[in-house]
């Protein structure tokens, strides 16, 4: 304990706490139970339930634990007769207006205020006038509003104001006629706002999309590790017969604290829609037909083997999603080599690859998250961090109020909701010198830190924004922002096409994914990827001039029933067991929640069944764990730089690449298959 | 600043100087100023692109500035007729026929409380509670200004003046 720390006893025991320090944070450090509804460890203060009222020593009345300081000497008792005669006088107050429609209510089963009710409520009410009703507003597509269930603990409007950065909801009227609203009427636009179903307290607010589908208690909890952007928080899927309902988030302070973005919430809204596969899909005659696996696998193999034996193992190239898991990304990279081909990819919509062997293998961020709160400056090149990483976003806001000086490099200004130190607009072209004198102008102290974001990756002149990123003083952390949520294992994965290549006279370093969208090899394969969207801009025509073409995909997207040879249906993060490394380059496993819905199976499993029908040898796996073990010996023997022969290729023309350069801002809710599928995300996009 | 405030430019002034006297960055403590003038410059009550611009104009969010404008009764947040009339029902102008004289008003206007007349002329806010006038009970305050001793002719009277 530091200098400052206190002493002080809580039913008998002897604690100790930081002077200043509020009495609840310490009991529940301790483990001591004190009840509440508005305290919320990530936010400010309010005090207003009394529901954590204690018995202090001294004190004429009981006091609000949430707001006593604890101080030398101080005696407190939680479960006195005052204490406890004090809380129950609370309850009888908050359920007076609280309608008994338990029974109806999603919160029901994990409901703060029914939990207190049984410990500390009455069983008969005395109130026997009216009970008030509320109107609810419209908040959008993701929250659902039950006001009078309300108790006015006002967490969801200091998240907005703390955490958010944007108070989107507010206490009108006051007395019996306060409400927790917009007023106007909008939606919650925030990325974040998700967040206010799980800090609400009671019913109140509550995920709109699973209203009504579930039970709390009837659901099975699996922990797992979001997909959709290098920050991997950590949710919970919560399952019912075989289907996952709905995200909560699952707290780990390094990563995710215990908020999560609307996109990781709300994107398993997209499983089990409409184009989803439960069966693989063979085209015969011109058209896709459902098929069996055995039928499926022959058709793949076949496919692959063929244009391997007329046109070499090089006519053969691999996209893969940056989402993908790294077992997956492994899997399918042995399998193009044992083909003969090191054409493999993940960096879908990045267009310039020049001086990719020098690039560190695994794009991060050069730093851990909770470092970013300590960070002096930081400058961002072309960043929508709030759309790309939300949850980083709001690691950069919490470092903003506290005094690091942040600016942006991006094409014009955005939305920042924090305080900024510059915001350079300027054209693609200029990105290369403004990113030198921006760093030279604006980075100082002691730590910090130059991020390029998703639009500086799609720069046509990408390579030299790395490059310059790099050659900063070295005080200076040059990281990433990178696109999915699992880049950085796939970049240690080696699923590049310089990375791990046999040693072996016949094998040079392949086509990189710009090369692949351009003069797409005889045999393509696409592994969670769909090309109209994940790739970049026009490499949907390119890629189906190929001569073969097997898609490894949940869904059959519209390029895929026109183009694709062999489709199979593969499962989504949330029905495979893999690992994902994420920013701060933690490697996260997870096991599969549910079951991949009808026939479709995980993707590792269908790689290792394709190298069976193949007859490759090494893919005897019995359980993803070996694939990553191997693949994590792989890549701590590797090298730090690819062969020096492997710079990637560069765009056509520099100039019209800027022109369009414009159109490659990559919205929030289009970042990959699962989120595009999911209706209300798109509902919340649109309004 | 947007081109189309709602705000006249010496209310926009006046929110400022008001603005300027408090510390930096506590700028939106001037808010409840800022709202007084916006309605009496609106015929006294605040719609929502005014309460919005009072919002640019302190730099605070919309919804905070809804938050006090709701939570204050002297704020009206719905057109109301021109002349605001208030009736202390307290319990020094109760015991004095405050209520009697309430219930004369709201018979000779043909309103409730909390309404306006037809005309847009009268309206009737809501009971009040004690506005610190019990000396001159009963008492009633018709567009800031307070009638002590008031009786049922007296009010006629007054009432009378502000149809015209």
């Amino acid at each position: 304990m530091p200098d400052n720390s206190v002493r002080f006893t809580v039913d008998g025991r002897e604690l100790e706490g930081a002077a200043g320090e509020m009495l609840i944070a310490a009991t529940d450090r301790e483990g001591i139970y004190v009840p509440r509804f508005c305290y919320h460890p990530k936010l400010s203060v309010a005090a207003n339930c009394r529901m954590c009222l204690v018995d202090v020593e001294g004190a004429p009345k009981p006091l609000p634990a949430c707001a006593t300081p604890v101080a030398e000497g101080m005696s407190v008792r939680t479960h006195s007769q005052r204490a406890i005669s004090a809380q129950r006088a609370t309850m009888e107050f908050l359920l007076i207006n609280h309608p008994l429609d338990c029974p109806v209510c999603d919160q029901g089963g994990e409901c703060e205020l029914q939990d207190l009710a049984m410990g500390f409520g009455r069983d008969i009410s005395r109130f026997s006038e009216g009970k008030r009703a509320v109107p609810d507003p419209d908040l959008g597509p993701l929250v659902s509003t039950d006001m009078t269930r309300c108790i006015h603990c006002t967490r969801c409007v200091r998240f907005g104001e703390e955490i958010a950065g944007v108070q989107e909801l507010g206490a009108t009227g006051r007395s019996e006629h306060m409400e927790i609203t917009t007023w106007v009427k909008r939606s919650l636009r925030h990325e974040l706002s998700g967040n206010v179903i799980d800090v609400c307290p009671v019913g109140a607010l509550n995920n709109k999309p699973y209203r009504f589908t579930a039970r709390a208690w009837e659901m099975t909890a699996h922990p797992t590790v979001a997909p959709h952007d290098c920050v991997g928080s950590a949710l919970y899927a919560h399952v019912l017969r075989g289907r996952v309902r709905r995200i909560v988030p699952r707290e780990n302070e390094a990563v995710n604290e215990t908020w999560i973005s609307d996109r990781d919430r709300f994107s398993c809204e997209g499983l089990y829609v409409g184009d989803r596969l439960e069966k693989p899909l063979v085209r015969r005659n011109g058209r896709l037909v459902e098929t069996g696996w055995e039928e499926a696998l022959a058709a793949a193999a076949d496919g692959l083997a063929q244009l391997r034996e007329e046109q070499g193992g090089q006519a053969l190239g691999a996209l893969v999603s940056p989402s993908a898991t790294c077992e997956e990304g492994y899997l399918l990279k042995k399998l193009m080599h044992a083909l003969g081909s090191a054409n493999i990819d993940y960096r879908l919509r990045r267009r310039d690859f020049r001086g990719q062997q020098k690039e560190p293998p695994a794009p991060w961020l050069g730093m851990r998250f909770a470092e970013v709160e300590s960070l002096d400056s930081l400058l961002m090149v072309g960043c929508d961090l709030r759309g790309e990483a939300p949850i980083l976003a709001h690691r950069v806001r919490k470092a903003a109020l506290s005094g690091a000086r942040v600016s942006y490099l991006d094409l014009a200004e955005r939305e920042y909701l924090h305080p900024i130190e510059k915001a350079i607009a300027a054209p693609p072209g200029d990105w290369a010198d403004a990113l030198a004198r921006a760093a030279a102008d604006s980075l100082s102290g002691q730590g910090c830190a130059v991020w390029l974001g998703g639009l500086a990756l799609r720069h046509p002149a990408c390579s030299e924004l790395l490059e310059i990123a790099a050659d900063l003083p070295a005080e200076v952390v040059s990281g990433r922002v990178s696109e999915g949520g699992n880049a950085a294992g796939l970049g240690l994965a080696g699923v590049l096409p310089f990375a791990d290549i046999p040693n072996d006279a016949s094998f040079s370093p392949g086509m990189d994914a710009g090369l692949m969208q351009r003069q797409a090899p005889g045999g393509m394969v696409l592994m969670g990827a769909e090309p109209e969207f994940d790739c970049a801009a026009g490499a949907e025509d390119a890629l189906a001039e190929a001569q073969f073409i097997l898609a490894l995909n949940p869904w059959a997207s519209d390029w895929m029933r026109q183009h694709a040879h062999v489709v199979l249906p593969t499962a989504t993060y949330l029905e495979t067991p893999g690992t994902f490394v994420n920013g701060q380059l933690d490697w996260q496993s997870f096991a599969a929640a549910a079951p991949p819905p009808g026939l479709a199976r995980p993707a590792w499993k269908v790689l290792r069944a394709l190298a069976g029908r193949l007859e490759l040898e090494g893919f005897g796996y019995s359980s993803p764990d070996q694939a990553l073990a191997d693949l994590r010996r792989q890549a701590d023997s590797r090298p730090d730089a690819g062969p020096a022969s492997s710079g990637g290729s560069a765009v056509d023309s520099q100039a019209a690449e800027e022109e369009r350069f414009a159109g490659l801002q990559l919205p929030m809710h289009s970042v990959d298959g699962l989120v595009r599928r999911s209706l209300p995300l798109q509902q919340a996009a649109a309004a | 600043m947007s081109d189309k405030t709602p705000l006249s430019s010496a209310a926009l002034s006046a929110i400022r100087a008001s603005a300027a006297r408090f510390p930096a960055g506590r700028q939106r403590s001037a808010v409840l100023d800022a709202l007084r003038l916006a309605q009496s410059e609106n015929g006294g009550w605040l719609s929502v692109p005014l309460m919005d611009a009072v919002a640019e104009a302190l730099d605070m969010p919309p919804i905070q500035v809804y938050e006090v404008a709701t939570f204050y009764s002297m704020f009206e947040v719905r057109p109301v007729g021109r002349h605001c009339v208030s009736v202390c029902t307290n319990i020094s102008c109760w015991l004095r026929g405050g209520e009697e004289l309430l219930a004369h008003l709201e018979k000779r206007l043909s309103i409730g409380v909390g309404e306006s007349t037809a005309n847009g002329r009268i309206y009737l806010k809501k009971e009040e509670e004690c506005l610190a006038a019990c000396a001159g009970a009963p008492m009633m305050m018709v567009d800031h200004r307070y009638y002590e001793h008031v009786s049922a002719e007296d009010a006629d009277r007054i009432i009378g003046e502000l149809q015209r």
